[in-house]
């Protein structure tokens, strides 16, 4: 059995500049490329996908497979895109890790572009987080000056180039397809599927895109190998993986843990709810996946638990929210979140989630009418599944899961405003939980 | 045009480092605003003659992207989550008190020039809320007390350092780097903030690790000498045994055997 927390990718976090080059080749970085260089791609493919990688974007596509799509006698050059848009509301593994160890992602950029014969990579990091932009331009800048990156990597003939490309604020961008646009110098819409982007995808060429935790997880693959992977994890979701734990926590933060791991071990750990809480609903994978309660803290957060409580592990954010909480206000702003990100490219979803705003806001001022929770469950049965893409699909969430738990709060919402009966300044954390419950 | 030699030498570098010029629109804007204080019709004409589109083209990608200002910004761009998370944890709070404070309202600059405060969406910083952001840079578990020192400090011209960053800049400074010009900055700041630590120091105490890397399959050679007392000691004692065996076998860490036996 691995330990409860096993640290890979945030290992070197707390090493005195961890993110320049030389600590991360002290840690034995970029000696997985080495190995990777004198490996057949194909073989780095099976590797990758024996062991079991599964996407860490949130869809949890194995990462091997998706490798093995790009046709190799398709002339075009193949391209790979590392989405490093981290946008989910709750979601936050990302950013900390290319802000402490920008080079394992680099690492794992070069080593995935010579499995998929791919000569150009870029990474897109949402424009919003300045500094880990400078880390990944500085890093970058690193990997060339090394030899790790450019026409001749490690003198070994092959050639990987990357870009670092900044976003420029849009949710949307996070989706793959939106994001080739985006990175085509477009509006960020998504695309029509099929082709899927590994025949068609970026510049209309096969392109893999992939989560930036996905690509920084191979290189300790290549180390590890197949069976060290599989010694952490279950069955079917192998591995070690970022939980991002916030909300009325006594410690919020990352916890890198085998998969399966549950919310109760995690809040054990860190020392449990803030003091005087008690746990009313959790997210376990950003606002696009639905919640969940106090029912539901022995659910293993791998893919197949949390898919069987109802919900999906999604990209591991766990925002854990207590009794002084308002669930018809967090559904109410997570929508006018979706409401505001909608490209507008689809009917169900541009339409679907203004309509939503505008009821759900009503029973947030208690000035709900009969029929309203009846009104968003047909509002949202038509927006889920009738979208062009998985925004719409996600905007549902929060709202049937909420209704399916709390039910009695939105029938509240019919005559007393959320704020009267869950004071906010209760639920701030300059404020205590005791004064709501009084 | 009056972009200037520099700036229109620079929007063709952008151009140049991408297989297709026209990727490089994005960080062309983020250059024009940083240039121009905001992405102005002659920003828009010259990212459209540069790339051979029509300025309605290139308007309608500006017009997509929240972070591409069509007003005139402040000096400093303030801006606060008030995502659900950060909104519950005090977002709204601060918001509200800034607001106040400043007299202004969402996406508006004071009158001295000095901030323009916008509400933002999750930054992906939640283990850290309340979250502020100023030119992008983080200010983590803010309260309304602090918010307002910040401001008064950024409009008073003070020195100001981001929680988990650099110093503070200017709002046109942080887009240049954005666009894709280093500033030299990139060694300020800690590694990570104390919340992503949250678990490697959890498990440092503990003596928790991952199970050893580069060892040969099913030997754990490598275990004894990762000490359980320090993460960051356990990285450097596992270092001298990688090399050893990477060297010696170096197919053995690919996996390929593993596979057979399993
Ligand atoms: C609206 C929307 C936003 C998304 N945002 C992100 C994101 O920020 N980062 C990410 O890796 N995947 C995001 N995804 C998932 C991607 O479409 C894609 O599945 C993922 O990048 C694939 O990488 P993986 O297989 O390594 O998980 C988003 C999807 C949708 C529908
Ligand atoms: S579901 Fe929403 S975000 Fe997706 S294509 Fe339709 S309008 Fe755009
Ligand atoms: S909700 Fe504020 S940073 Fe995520």
């Amino acid at each position: 059995m691995a330990d409860t927390l096993t640290p890979v990718l945030s290992r070197g976090w707390a090493d005195e500049r961890s993110w320049t080059r030389a600590a991360y080749e002290e840690r034995g970085g970029y000696d997985a490329l080495r190995t990777a260089l004198d490996t057949a791609p194909d073989d780095l493919i099976a590797l990758v996908k024996d062991a079991g990688l599964r996407g860490r974007g949130g869809a949890g596509f194995p990462t091997g497979m998706k490798w093995s799509f790009i046709p190799q006698d398709n002339p075009k050059p193949k391209y790979l895109v590392v989405n490093a848009d981290e946008s989910e509301p709750g979601t936050c593994k990302d950013i900390p890790l290319m802000m402490a160890n920008p080079h394992e992602l680099i690492e794992g950029v070069v080593i995935a572009s010579l499995a998929i014969r791919a000569e150009q990579a870029f990474i897109y990091v949402r424009g919003e987080v300045l500094h880990v932009v400078r880390r990944l331009r500085a890093a970058c800048r690193e990997a060339y000056e090394a030899g790790y990156l450019g026409e001749d990597v490690l003198g070994s003939g092959r050639r990987v180039d990357l870009v670092i490309h900044a976003g420029a604020g849009a949710y949307i961008c996070g989706e793959e397809t939106a994001l080739l646009d985006s990175l085509e110098g477009r509006r960020g819409q998504p695309r029509l599927r099929p082709p899927f982007p590994a025949v068609a995808g970026l510049y209309a060429s096969p392109t893999v895109i992939n989560n930036v935790e996905s690509i920084a997880s191979v290189p300790s693959i290549v180390r590890g190998g197949i069976d060290w992977f599989g010694s952490m994890g279950t069955e079917k979701s192998k591995g070690f993986t970022l939980y991002s734990l916030s909300g009325h926590v006594k410690r919020p933060g990352q916890y890198e843990a085998p998969l399966g791991i549950t919310l109760r071990e995690l809040l054990e750990l860190g020392g449990g709810l803030r003091d005087g809480a008690r746990l009313k609903f959790w997210t376990p994978g950003g606002s696009s996946t639905p919640i969940l309660t106090d029912e539901h803290l022995d659910v293993p957060l791998d893919y197949e638990g949390v898919g069987a409580a109802g919900s999906m592990l999604g990209t591991k954010a766990l925002q854990v929210f207590d009794q002084t909480t308002s669930v018809v206000r967090c559904v109410l702003r997570w929508t006018e979140f979706y409401k505001h990100e909608s490209c507008g490219k689809c009917t169900p979803c541009r339409e679907g989630t203004w309509w939503l705003v505008q009821v759900l806001q009503r029973l947030d001022r208690g000035e709900g009418q009969a029929g309203d929770i009846e009104l968003l469950l047909d509002l949202c049965d038509n927006i889920l599944g009738r979208s062009f893409c998985a925004l719409g699909d996600g905007a549902t969430s929060p709202i049937t899961s909420a209704i399916q738990y709390f039910r009695d709060e939105f029938e509240a919402g019919m005559h007393t405003p959320t704020a009267e009966l869950f004071p906010p300044a209760a639920s701030t954390l300059f404020g205590t939980p005791q004064e709501a419950t009084r | 045009m009056s972009l200037g030699d520099t700036t229109m030498g620079e929007l063709r570098e952008l151009m140049a480092r991408y297989p297709q010029p026209r990727s490089a629109l994005l960080p062309m804007l983020h250059l024009v605003q940083s240039v121009e204080g905001s992405v102005t019709a002659e920003g828009i004409e010259t990212c459209a003659e540069l790339l051979g589109l029509s300025t309605a083209e290139v308007s309608g990608v500006a017009t997509f992207y929240t972070m591409y200002k069509r007003r005139p910004m402040g000096r400093h761009h303030v801006g606060v989550c008030t995502n659900t998370l950060c909104a519950v944890m005090g977002g709204d709070a601060i918001f509200e008190r800034l607001k106040d404070h400043l007299d202004v309202g969402n996406d508006e600059t004071t009158e001295d020039g000095a901030v323009t405060l916008e509400h933002i969406e999750c930054n992906a910083a939640c283990d850290f809320a309340p979250v502020l952001t100023v030119n992008w840079e983080f200010m983590d578990n803010q309260t309304p007390e602090s918010a307002v020192d910040l401001v008064d400090r950024l409009r008073a011209g003070e020195t100001v350092h981001s929680t988990r960053g650099a110093e503070i800049t200017s709002w046109r400074e942080a887009e240049r780097v954005l666009a894709g010009f280093e500033d030299g900055r990139a060694d300020e700041g800690p590694s990570a903030g104390p919340a992503s630590l949250a678990g490697l120091e959890i498990a440092a105490e503990r003596g928790w690790q991952a199970p050893p890397l580069d060892t040969d399959q099913g030997t754990a050679t490598a275990a004894a000498t990762e000490s359980p007392e320090a993460a960051a000691a356990e990285a450097d004692t596992g270092r001298a045994e990688d090399e050893t065996v990477a060297e010696e076998s170096p197919a053995d860490v690919e996996g390929g055997e593993a596979e057979e036996q399993s």
